[in-house]
């Protein structure tokens, strides 16, 4: 049937023809432009903001300034939606200037006068954490935040989580050696192709529009009530199509300012559009960090401990920063089993753009520090890095950092995925080798595993009503944001009603008000959550269609099947009726009818999940573990540094694979993202911590061409509380691929290189020593 | 401060004549959206690093942010709106050689351009012309197949 075809995403045709629209698409007359005025400065003092000369240009309907606003931030409110007293990053919005069109906007944005007064910079968070260094929020203390955030006031410290497990003297005493491994990265970017944008209109009633390119519609609605009081039920959020969002478009940010500009202006319709260079360093970015991690180990490789400290740079605001650190921590290990555990992942403020998901969330992060590690260990050890990851690979019966008990369901088979990668990487004939006097080709591999760390009682809603002519419209609070997680819930309906996918049609815009909520679209969820509740719709339509069908052909619902289009006798189906006959109910000859529209519903809440333990961590962050192993060769010119990334590997644990062609999409192009991210990306910053290349010339993400060969396999290893067994992807592409580039590369460079982006430059001065200065 | 002067340009654009009125700054991008109603061309960068924006003018791919409306006066304009069921759409789709979209229209006016003008095309020409735009969701390898088999089928008309 439907499940394990390849079938092409719904809105394919839309995408390709132009037709596709996404919120900056939608033009009305009479909306007005808003403009923003942001921070020269990384850290300074707001002695004054003039806007006299701005309200006074041409078109200009208002400026909006900081005064008198809320402080936000999901887990603490730390963030005002609009500076006031003190800037904290290169970037941050000052002022919204409103008028009637984007360039009278602009060029009035370019008349409010800022004075300020500079502050020192923090510039890492190691620099953040020293004695002495500038406070970022003097009062830490009195900021509103949830439960299981954990603040250190008077340092820049916005939380820590810390996993204890097992005794890790005991395990340090148990190793034959002990290494230990730091690594590093600055902030990087998202780069959406679609910058982020976002509509506001108030009507007279109150009911507040949002239009918002975003993957959390409906946490826009609970934020403005959380943040202004807002009516939840009052706050209609519509998200069409998103323009790839990767994480970045899971924070609320510009909704906000959007609904404070239309507020300036009576409730008239206001346009919130960011420019790249605001998107990339005004709006949150991809967190930096900076790692220690010491793995001991025996003799033969078996890992007794690990002692990690993430020091993640979560910039100027700490919004869902928060929330990275803690599921880098959750996971920390890698998919191995290690029986004493000790990490602490800090959430460091830091005079930087704000960081917030990005896509695996902590994990890739994770995985280039412990992944480096192992390298080295094994490179101490004299073993192959790849055996000692089968070694040490995590299984049925181990333990995960935070002491959930692993089955054959709840997490994916590594060894299998290691081996398998073995064989496809031909690792056994060759992992170094070189080509020529300056020419070397060098492998290297890198495990990855990922829970989602979502609210416990995060859900997702699906309905499904149905057309006269029989065919099923399927709504759901998932955001389609490239995923083509929309196409893949038609075909889990089609299955379920085993019908023609091409008669199920999905409803792809979000309106809140009618849509079902689906949480957020985050963290691989979307076919795992929304699915099982398309599954639960799709079984109350076939409960009620049978209810009608067994009334009319006078049969029990028990001896009905749904499927073909038709509710028939299971032991004669030439005894049926058509779905469409009774989709709105059964009309008999006579004029009677019974039954009515028949509605499906269907929803599903995560279940047994906990919040960690303040002190230990222990607690249950997410429903599976998804695990994968990748791989990537590249060839060294000794000569000037330079590089070619030749192919790439992932062998990703699926569960089960729903669609084929996109599951190999999804992979791919999260691979395609980490390769860029380890090998170009990360932001340029000056010592007064300003943004140096905010623009695509300077700040190049991988272009056609200098992609690599990808090869990608799937393990299936069922999730059995998953529709058909399948679990999360679209993320496990990106986690090892850091990693794995920098293992390759320091084999054929023969220095360790932690940092990244992995630049000719760095392997350079790597490999020359210090004494070439600072990059 | 001074408005900027507005006037009335007639463009021919996807075979059709259309009256606009425009700043003379405003580029070619901002007219096809906001004066047009043309959004399939799409705003990623305004500076041409990205190509989301790509349309053809007299045949030619053009990144319509950097180029002025009045400029494109007397030319003939395509934009993905105006392909009409081109065999590059076809490979796009059957490739899966989009996730998102958003890059979709600007990579597939450039792909059309490379494959009318360049039906030879050899892999440095491929790369040259298709390294013009960004793809975030996709490895390029799918676009890459679906370029490859486009350019292929083209080869195979141009023979006959």
């Amino acid at each position: 049937m439907a499940v394990g075809k390849s079938i092409i995403r719904k809105e394919a045709w839309d995408k390709v023809t132009g037709r596709a629209k996404y919120t900056n698409d939608f033009k009305e007359q009479g909306m007005l432009h808003a403009a923003l005025v942001t921070s020269p400065y990384a850290h300074a003092r707001i002695l004054s903001v003039n806007v006299d000369k701005a309200i006074a240009a041409p078109g200009v309907r208002a400026v909006v300034t900081g005064e008198g606003l809320p402080l936000t931030g999901e887990d603490m409110r730390d963030r005002p939606p609009i500076a006031v007293d003190k800037v904290r990053y290169y970037g941050e919005v000052v002022a919204v200037v409103v008028a009637d069109t984007l360039a009278q906007a602009e060029q009035a944005a370019r008349l409010v006068r800022v004075v300020y007064e500079p502050l020192p910079a923090v510039g890492s968070p190691r620099e953040a954490l020293k004695e002495g260094a500038p406070l970022l929020h003097e009062h830490l203390d009195r900021y509103e935040k949830n439960k299981t955030t954990h603040p250190e006031p008077g340092t820049n410290v916005a939380h820590r989580t810390k996993i204890r497990k097992g005794n890790i003297e005991q395990g340090f005493a148990e190793s034959d050696v002990i290494v230990e491994t730091s690594v590093s990265f600055a902030p990087s970017d998202h780069i959406a192709m679609e910058t982020r944008c976002a509509t506001a209109e108030i009507w007279p009633d109150g009911t507040i529009h949002i239009s918002a390119s975003s993957q959390s519609p409906f946490m826009i609605k609970k934020l403005l009530h959380a943040y202004f009081g807002e009516e939840t039920g009052k706050v209609i959020v519509h998200t069409p199509l998103v323009g790839g969002a990767y994480g970045g478009k899971a924070p609320v940010q510009l909704e906000l300012l959007a609904y404070l500009a239309s507020k300036a202006v009576d409730g008239r319709k206001v346009s919130v559009w960011n420019s790249r260079e605001h998107d990339m360093v005004t709006s949150p970015v991809h967190i930096g960090l900076e790692a220690t991690v010491k793995i001991g180990a025996t003799r033969d490789g078996i890992f007794k401990a690990m002692e990690i400290l993430f020091l993640f740079d979560g910039g100027a605001y700490s919004d869902k920063a928060i929330d990275v650190s803690r599921a880098a921590a959750v996971d920390c290990t890698g998919p191995y089993h290690v029986e004493n555990v000790f990490c602490d992942s800090l959430c460091v403020y830091t005079n930087r753009p704000y960081a917030t998901p990005f896509r695996s969330f902590g994990h890739c992060e994770q995985a280039f520090a412990v992944e480096r590690a192992i390298d080295e260990l094994a490179r101490t050890l004299q073993l192959d890095p790849w055996e000692v990851r089968r070694k040490n690979a995590i299984r049925p019966g181990h333990t995960t950092p935070t002491q959930v008990r692993l089955n054959q369901s709840n997490v994916g088979d590594m060894p299998a995925c290691l081996e398998r990668l073995r064989e496809l990487m031909r690792w056994d004939e060759w992992q170094r080798v070189e080509l020529d006097a300056y020419t070397v080709r060098a492998k290297g591999i890198s495990g990855g595993w990922k829970t989602s760390t979502i609210d416990t009682d995060a859900s997702s809603g699906v309905i499904l009503t149905f057309n006269s002519d029989g065919s099923v419209n399927v709504i759901s609070g998932v955001v389609e944001i490239g995923t083509g997680t929309k196409t893949v819930l038609a075909q889990i309906v089609a299955e379920r009603l085993k019908m023609d996918v091409d008669r199920v049609h999905v409803k792809m815009d979000i309106d809140t008000q009618t849509t079902p909520e689906h949480w957020k679209t985050v963290a691989s969820r979307g076919t795992f959550m929304a699915g099982r509740a398309a599954l639960a719709a799709a079984d109350d339509a076939i409960r009620q269609l049978k209810e009608i069908a067994a009334c009319v052909l006078r049969a029990s619902p028990d001896d009905l099947e749904v499927g073909f289009g038709r509710v028939f006798l299971r032991d004669d189906p030439a005894i049926f009726l058509p779905i469409k006959d009774i989709a709105f109910g059964y009309k008999f000859p006579n004029g009677n009818a019974i039954g009515g529209q028949v509605i499906g519903r269907g929803h599903y809440i995560l279940r047994h999940l906990t919040p960690l333990d303040p002190e230990t961590g222990a607690g249950k962050p997410g429903p599976e573990w998804g695990v994968c192993a990748e791989g990537v060769e590249i060839e060294f010119n000794r000569r000037d540094y330079t590089y070619r990334i030749v192919k790439a590997y992932a062998v990703i644990d699926a569960g089960k694979v729903l669609n084929p062609k996109a599951a190999l999409g999804q992979v791919m192009g999260a691979m395609s993202m980490g390769l860029s991210f380890a090998s170009r990306e990360g932001f340029l910053f000056d010592k007064e911590q300003r943004v140096l290349n905010p623009q695509l010339r300077t700040y190049r993400p991988i272009r056609f061409g200098e992609h690599p060969e990808y090869i990608v396999e799937f393990v299936e290893t069922p999730q059995i509380d998953a529709p058909y067994g399948a679990r999360g992807i679209g993320e496990h592409g990106l986690i090892g691929m850091p990693a794995a580039l920098a293992n390759a590369l320091s084999l054929a460079v023969g220095v360790p290189l932690n940092e990244l982006p992995l630049v000719p430059e760095l392997i350079w001065r790597k490999q020359k020593g210090d004494s070439y200065g600072p990059v | 401060m001074e408005e900027t002067t507005k006037r009335e340009l007639v463009l021919s654009i996807n075979g059709e004549r259309r009256a606009v009125v425009a700043r003379q700054a405003e580029t070619l991008l901002f007219v096809l959206r906001d004066g047009l109603g043309l959004t399939g061309a799409k705003p990623g960068c305004l500076n041409g690093d990205c190509g989301a924006c790509t349309v053809l003018v007299n045949g030619t791919p053009i990144k319509s942010c950097m180029m002025l409306a009045i400029e494109t006066v007397g030319k003939e304009i395509t934009t993905i709106e105006g392909l009409d069921d081109a065999p590059i759409q076809h490979a796009f789709v059957r490739h899966f050689a989009f996730q998102c979209g958003y890059c979709t229209p600007g990579f597939i006016m450039n792909a059309h351009a490379l494959i009318e003008r360049h039906p030879d095309a050899d892999e440095t020409t491929i790369q040259e012309w298709l390294e013009a735009n960004i793809c975030r969701c996709t490895s390029y390898q799918e676009i890459e197949t679906a370029v490859k088999e486009a350019l292929a089928a083209k080869k195979v008309e141009t023979k006959f």
